[in-house]
């Protein structure tokens, strides 16, 4: 496997009239070609800050880049100016973002949003650049695709439009897009199409895709690795099977716990007390702690490194440090652990 | 849920039209029946378009019907009414909304807020009984006293819906409708939530109607379900029911779509695309009951097929 990106230790805040908020406090990923990473978190976790600042697109001047960096095929992109992120931007990393409705330009045909794209960055002509997009159209699945460019986005519903921002994503055949929440604003049967195609054209263009969500349904679906989020820091990544077979961190238990099952039939769901910490203010030691029940003495002082579960997994709680007494997750979260695979054969 | 049980509200062949432009006419609502019962949960699924909000609106008469009945405790609840009639009728029925940024009013402060009601319904008499009344609303809901005096914008989104829902409780209502209450919400929240209005139905006895698009958290929260397409109810059963014997394609459909926190289920995962050309389109289908408490929409040649499929599982 090749790397494409590597995040080191990315650091991003925002400046604002109360202070200094530290959106994203260091993170560590990296994406190889062909994989679909999935990063999952609440809002507010730093998820779509993360992505924000891969693509250059930090508001400014609040935010910025406070330290770390960001190897796209190993050029740091951070400190790139605005004129050399745009040559990047669209060509070699694209993103879908969740609100289709607002993503495209409401006075723009849809043939010429997508052919913007191709004219700029591949220098094609406006004839070529046509084609070009109709056979994009059509790899999106949308049908009578002559007619449909000359159409504006009201003419579509928020499926079709997402479709088309799935193909001015494209355009360019990117080696990594970003999807922030592609489906949050879908109906499920849309939403599930929409997966599909996003498979289905990954596997023909072998590009490589990091899926912002927080429906661990989606996640278990689209996903080969999964990094979880937690007041901007990644608490566990692993594979998927390792994230939803092997949780090691509460955190994560939690967000496994709080998902109902079609079969689950439990009185209470699990829930995750309280509300995540203030990063004006971030906590000393681990975040996660005032909302953990099984936090120990050290949580409060020490933030927990990230421990090695196996070769592809590794999570951050001191939990996992071989002093720390044995806690097994609660038995709603193992029950459906246990539950998934057993469940999983017989519809 | 037995069919002896009490209904509590009882909605027949309800439609809405909506009129737009000069000669174009939208049935969102098209002719639904169903009966809710005391205390049980009934959730209302179906994707965006398929007029499930439309009719949980139209019961509490934030849209007039253009027909059909709503009877609620044997008492017809629509046509003409006086003011007096109407109050009492919406003290009894009250709504919690999808989005809690947008459904509080951001210039009131949430004592106010929540107090709208036991104003408009004169049941408090005092400024200190409104006070401590309120107070203890937000305890119910799991927030602190202090948080009365503030505004609805210094509050996260799971507090807010919090609010909506001590909103709604203020008037000791017997029956709420829940319109998409937890979608805005994050999963951790979602699940608080949920654990929330469970907990208020055990104490209090309260009946919902509970409208989603996220079927998970329906089959979870509810007792029966029904599943909305394109204005009409396309299937009614209980939520166990629904789940493993789906009958019509739609549902199937919409089923085999939702995607579970389960890697190995996915990869084995199905999905059937619905066709509204397998329907037998030889007369008008109708609403009928294929097994006991098991309705479909269906003709009579589909109801045989539905009834075979069922007996042959």
């Amino acid at each position: 496997m090749s790397k494409l990106l590597e995040v080191k230790d990315l650091a991003v805040s925002f400046n604002t009239y109360n202070g200094e908020v530290q959106a994203v406090r260091g993170v560590n990923f990296e994406l190889n070609k062909g994989e679909t990473l999935a990063i999952v978190g609440e809002s507010g976790s730093g998820k779509s800050v993360t992505t924000s600042a891969l693509m250059g697109l930090l508001p400014k001047p609040a935010g910025f880049v406070k330290s770390g960096q960001i190897l796209y095929q190993g050029e740091d992109l951070v400190g790139k100016s605005n004129k050399e992120m745009a040559k990047i931007r669209g060509k070699e990393i694209s993103m879908v973002f969740q609100d289709p409705m607002s993503s495209l330009n409401p006075t723009m045909k849809i043939g010429n949003q997508i052919m913007e794209g191709l004219i700029k960055h591949q220098n094609m002509n406006r004839t070529e650049a046509y084609k070009k997009a109709i056979e994009l159209l059509d790899l999106v699945g949308i049908p009578n695709p002559e007619i449909r460019a000359k159409q504006f986005p009201h003419q579509f519903s928020g499926g079709m439009r997402q479709r088309v921002v799935i193909a001015i994503a494209l355009a360019c055949n990117p080696k990594i897009l970003i999807a922030d929440e592609p489906t949050t604003a879908l109906d499920v049967t849309i939403q599930a199409q929409i997966l599909e195609l996003m498979k289905s054209i990954q596997k023909e263009t072998d590009s490589a895709i990091i899926f912002i969500t927080h429906d661990l349904g989606v996640v278990a679906n689209v996903a080969d690795r999964v990094a979880v989020m937690y007041a901007g820091k990644i608490v566990e990544v692993g594979t998927v099977d390792d994230i939803f077979y092997n949780p090691k961190h509460p955190y994560t238990w939690g967000l496994i716990g709080s998902m109902p099952t079609l079969d689950s039939s439990e009185d209470e769901l699990f829930t995750i007390p309280g509300s995540p910490p203030d990063l004006l203010n971030p906590p000393k030691g681990d975040a996660f702690a005032p909302r953990n029940k099984f936090a120990l003495e050290i949580d409060g002082v020490m933030e927990p490194p990230m421990f090695k579960v196996s070769d592809t997994h590794y999570a951050a709680t001191w939990l996992l440090h071989p002093d720390a007494p044995k806690i097994e997750p609660p038995e709603s979260v193992k029950k459906r652990m246990h539950g998934f695979a057993k469940t999983g054969g017989d519809e | 849920m037995a069919q002896d049980r009490e209904k509590l509200l009882e909605v027949k062949d309800l439609q809405k039209h909506f009129r737009v432009g000069r000669n174009k006419i939208v049935k969102a609502v098209d002719g639904v029946s169903f009966d809710i019962f005391k205390g049980e949960t009934f959730g209302l699924v179906g994707e965006s378009g398929s007029g499930k909000s439309t009719t949980g609106r139209t019961i509490i008469r934030l849209y007039e019907a253009t027909g059909g009945e709503v009877k609620f405790d044997g008492e017809d609840v629509h046509g003409k009414k006086s003011k007096d009639e109407l109050l009492k009728f919406n003290r009894k029925m009250q709504m919690i909304f999808q989005d809690p940024s947008s459904s509080l009013n951001p210039r009131m402060t949430v004592l106010d807020i929540i107090a709208e009601g036991l104003d408009v319904h004169k049941l408090v008499k005092s400024e200190e009984e409104r006070k401590a009344r309120v107070e203890e609303l937000l305890e119910v809901v799991g927030l602190n006293k202090e948080h009365a005096t503030r505004f609805p914008h210094e509050f996260s989104g799971g507090q807010r819906q919090r609010i909506g829902i001590a909103r709604a409780l203020a008037v000791d209502p017997e029956f709420i409708i829940a319109d998409e209450p937890i979608s805005a919400l994050d999963v951790s929240i979602q699940a608080q939530v949920v654990n929330l209005l469970k907990k208020l139905q055990k104490e209090r006895g309260l009946t919902y109607l509970f409208i989603a698009h996220d079927l998970s958290m329906v089959k979870y929260i509810s007792d029966r379900i029904g599943v909305m397409y394109l204005g009409n109810l396309v299937e009614l059963a209980d939520s166990d029911e629904l789940y493993k014997n789906p009958l019509h394609p739609y549902t199937k459909s919409l089923l085999s779509a939702i995607p579970l926190p389960d890697p190995e289920y996915e990869r084995s995962r199905v999905r059937h695309a619905y066709d509204p050309s397998v329907h037998d389109t030889s007369e008008e289908p109708e609403f009928r009951e294929v097994a006991p408490k098991h309705w479909v929409r269906c003709t009579k040649k589909e109801f045989e097929q539905y009834k075979d499929e069922l007996n042959n599982k």
